[in-house]
């Protein structure tokens, strides 16, 4: 129980782990050993007070205004304008939600937007791990030329091109139609290149090889090995994409209209003067936000993996 | 896809089965095999390019074309070529001016907080934290927050009269902003929308990159006799050189395309406009305004196009500062 004994500095792949052990190993005077510490170990340092000061007021910042969404949308409008503001919830919240949900015609445009969300994540991630899996793990001519082409669409984009794409669209009978903000986002190269470098770490060659000995073709290697492997990343994957896609705005705002939209086109209903009751407004934001939110309670430490994962070699 | 469904059934899924079925049938199987394996790779990466060609490479070069073109909303048919004319009137046209001057002081008012500030939180929950997956989760939170519901909200914490950050200057004695018609206020609020959207997305790929330094470099440094502070600078910052790069450049991106924040701020007739005045007008209103309320897809296609071009010119300063001050260092 000396202090050389505990392992302070080996904490590697989770240091909250190790760090709880210390904790509960050390003698009283275990927090002494902070003095014989390297002074400055990057990321070793525990929090100070400082830090969680500023950190509660980060987490404030990112709060707050989702609260207050909350606050407003449960008082009257009355009560909303009044200086100084309202910072608890008021009695009026299901009876404004359901209002707001006639007014900006949520009903359809939540239907709509799972609709487009749904079937835009779904083949996201079924096209990028087949891509991923391609450029991890296959070998072909031409693939790092094409790996590079991928990246490189990263940086055009979409908006650009909404003018001949308006006109596409009308031509083919799809203006105002869900298949109008469903066809140009059914891939992502984020994707193709967040699934490829997942699978080139955790898809080991030998299990390809293997399938390969065992006479099965590349699409039953990718149903009988890859699938399963990827089967995390996948999720996370859709989800993130989920998330684009609920709320991807200029283009779905261009080509549908009011009588058929996504979430985001239609709160624009409510800020566009229909609405003047301001807690009226602030419930249907809150409606229209609800499921992301729902999703980042129960999956939020899964989509930060996701996104940090993606990050690394990114 | 094709490929697959090709292959032999899968009656002999073990060996390639050589006794029995003939060499011919063995034959026909290598050959399927070696198209398999020649051409699989191809289809599994097709459907990206595919659908990208077809809905955004294709749209991004017939955009130049039909910004030679006067081409009107009701009549999409219908494409007088009229040459250059839609860049001479776009040139000569105050509110482009305008429009690419908001976009470049909303976009360098966004950008740089937003990505100084996520260097920060990326920093701090860099440390061996109680509670880190409630901190992340938290600073991602405002992500999930779809720009229409964002911008509602910040429209109404700036309101003039009864907005909760006027309550709160008015605590410290300063008089009600008006946030809407003041153009500069305008511009920042705009901004705070997209920097509260962002942050914390941009610290968590900062946060990763920082992670992935090796150790022995900090404890060299420290061993050095460098600072905390000297440390961050001379350890943290070069380590995350080119997720900083990257952050840079998506939120450069992003800022030329800027379109729901001021578009929902306006609150309706004065969304498109950017303001009474275009006081907050970016170019993506302005191409909007062009197409979809003035009917004029030419011109609208054309203010596309000076997008494109704004990107590409960005690009290239960007190139040459790091050149220049790669040659400093």
């Amino acid at each position: 129980m000396t202090t050389d004994s505990i392992p302070v500095e080996t904490a590697d792949a989770r240091p909250g782990t190790v760090q709880k052990k210390t904790r509960k190993n050390a003698p009283p005077g275990g927090r002494n050993r902070q003095l014989f510490r390297h002074p400055g170990a990057g990321r070793q340092h525990h929090a100070g007070p400082v830090a969680y000061i500023l950190l509660g007021i980060a987490a404030l910042f990112s709060l707050f205004p989702l609260y207050w969404t909350m606050v407003a949308a449960s008082t009257d409008n009355t009560r909303v304008t009044q200086t100084p503001p309202p910072f608890l919830p008021g009695p009026h919240l299901l009876e404004n939600l359901g209002k707001a949900w006639q007014d900006a015609a949520l009903g359809k445009a939540m239907l709509n937007s799972l609709i487009v969300a749904g079937v835009i994540a779904l083949s996201t991630v079924l096209f990028a791990t087949l891509a991923g899996f391609a450029f991890a793990k296959l070998r072909f001519k031409g693939r790092n030329i094409l790996l590079m082409l991928v990246i490189g669409t990263m940086m055009v984009p979409p908006q650009l091109g909404v003018v001949p794409l308006f006109m596409m669209m009308t031509e083919l009978g799809w203006g105002q139609q869900l298949p109008a903000v469903i066809f140009p986002t059914l891939v992502s190269a984020v994707g193709v290149f967040f699934m490829r470098q997942y699978l080139s770490e955790a898809l080991p060659d030998e299990l390809v090889e293997a399938g390969r000995v065992d006479g099965a073709h590349s699409l039953r290697i990718f149903w009988s090995i890859v699938l399963p492997i990827a089967r995390a990343p996948m999720a996370v994957l859709f989800m993130i994409t989920f998330v684009h896609a609920w709320n991807d705005f200029f283009w779905p705002f261009i080509v549908l209209d009011m009588s058929n939209p996504t979430v985001p086109v239609a709160l624009t209903q409510l800020s566009a003067g229909y609405v003047r009751d301001q807690s009226l407004i602030m419930a249907g934001a809150l409606l229209g936000t609800l499921p992301l939110l729902a999703m980042f309670i129960v999956f939020g430490r899964q989509i930060v993996g996701g996104i940090m994962q993606g990050a690394v070699k990114g | 896809m094709a490929i697959s469904t090709s292959t032999p059934p899968d009656g002999a899924p073990g060996t390639a089965a050589p006794d029995g079925t003939g060499a011919g049938a063995e034959r026909r199987s290598t050959l399927l095999h070696r198209l398999d394996v020649r051409g699989a790779p191809y289809a599994f990466v097709a459907p990206f390019f595919i659908v990208f060609a077809a809905f955004s490479f294709y749209p991004l070069v017939y955009t130049s074309w039909i910004s030679l073109h006067r081409v009107e909303l009701s009549t999409l048919n219908v494409m007088e070529w009229v040459g250059f004319d839609n860049y001479t009137a776009l040139w000569e046209d105050d509110r482009f001016w305008n429009a690419l001057l908001n976009t470049f002081t909303i976009g360098v008012l966004s950008t740089v907080p937003q990505l100084l500030m996520a260097l920060g939180l990326a920093h701090l929950l860099n440390y061996q934290l109680r509670g880190s997956t409630f901190f992340r989760v938290a600073a991602l939170t405002p992500y999930a927050t779809s720009v229409g519901a964002a911008a509602l909200v910040f429209t109404m914490l700036f309101e003039r009269d009864f907005g909760m950050i006027n309550w709160m200057l008015s605590l410290v004695g300063i008089d009600n902003i008006d946030f809407e018609n003041n153009k500069w206020a305008a511009q920042t609020a705009i901004s705070t929308i997209v920097i509260w959207r962002w942050t914390g997305y941009n610290a968590l790929l900062y946060l990763a990159a920082m992670q992935a330094i090796p150790r022995d470099r900090y404890e060299a440094a420290a061993i050095d006799g460098a600072s905390r502070w000297q440390q961050f600078l001379k350890v943290t910052v070069p380590g995350i050189r080119s997720t900083i790069v990257f952050t840079i450049v998506l939120s450069t991106i992003g800022a030329t395309q800027l379109f729901g924040e001021p578009l929902i701020f306006g609150q309706g007739p004065n969304g498109i406009t950017g303001g009474a005045d275009n006081q907050y007008q970016t170019l993506g209103l302005l191409l909007y305004e062009e197409g979809w309320k003035n009917y004029q897809m030419g011109r609208a296609a054309t203010v596309a196009w000076a997008m494109f071009l704004l990107l590409i010119v960005l690009f290239v300063v960007q190139r040459l500062v790091k050149r220049v001050l790669a040659r400093r260092a």
